[in-house]
């Protein structure tokens, strides 16, 4: 059984965002991935923490971030969590073109494009609380 | 993000070169507005061949800008999108509004 983990914390500043989906894809790299892999996982991460600095933090920049990564056989998870305002209606903010922040020209594709990148996403917020994103892409799912 | 731009007639084109996400977003947005400016651009021919990653913050970037020049009845161009960009690009719908060379 492969199994190997890392978490780590960071501000909800948005030069963050490159730093963090640059460290997922590190630490992603040991389970072989394609180059189109990494570009999804590097993608989807960027996407889940710029929601959390936006949206649960509302470009507040004290705000901790924090991102875990782990692979378990050919399987790579990662949860981005953040402890900010939180999301009412999950449901509504998974809606592609949905966004509660046009005037910042956002497009609202970003769930859209995590869940075309990976696997699996999943949701779990509380208002007032903060919110989890969890990504899931198993890795080398071409190989022979 | 570092852009480099030429204008030629009405063409104005803006060569992407770095990393386009949130962060780098409003300053290439506040670069591409001042050249803009210019009413005389009808068309902004955005060149991707230089742009290592861009997330759905590209979109609002160039949806933006598309806003702008469709006010004006001119039109926007992207070139040199990569297969991960040109993903993002199809499933936003995109290619409805611009043209890809």
């Amino acid at each position: 059984m492969n199994h190997n983990e890392m978490q780590l914390q960071f501000l909800s500043l948005s030069q963050n965002e490159s730093f963090a989906r640059a460290v997922a894809a590190a630490f992603a790299s040991q389970l072989n991935p394609t180059v189109e892999e990494l570009s999804d996982i590097r993608t989807a991460i960027s996407e889940a923490v710029t929601n959390a600095i936006i949206h649960g933090y509302e470009n507040r920049i004290d705000g901790i971030i924090e991102l875990r990564c782990l692979v378990e056989n050919r399987l790579f998870t990662a949860s981005i969590s953040d402890r900010g305002c939180g999301i009412e209606d999950i449901a509504l903010a998974r809606k592609p073109f949905y966004t509660t922040k046009p005037e910042l020209e956002r497009s609202g594709m970003g769930f859209a494009v995590m869940e075309a990148f990976m696997e699996e996403v999943s949701v779990t917020s509380t208002p007032g609380e903060g919110t989890t994103v969890v990504l899931r892409k198993t890795i080398g799912q071409n190989d022979a | 993000m570092e852009i480099k731009a030429t204008k030629r007639g009405p063409r104005l084109t803006v060569s992407l070169i770095g990393e386009l996400d949130h962060h780098s977003a409003e300053r290439t947005r506040i670069m591409m507005d001042t050249m803009l400016h210019d009413v005389s651009v009808r068309e902004l021919l955005l060149d991707f061949s230089g742009v290592s990653f861009m997330d759905s913050a590209g979109l609002g970037v160039i949806l933006g800008r598309y806003r702008t020049l469709n006010l004006r009845g001119g039109k926007l161009i992207v070139s040199g999108v990569s297969a991960s960009i040109d993903r993002i690009f199809k499933m936003s719908g995109l290619y409805a509004l611009i043209e890809r060379v």
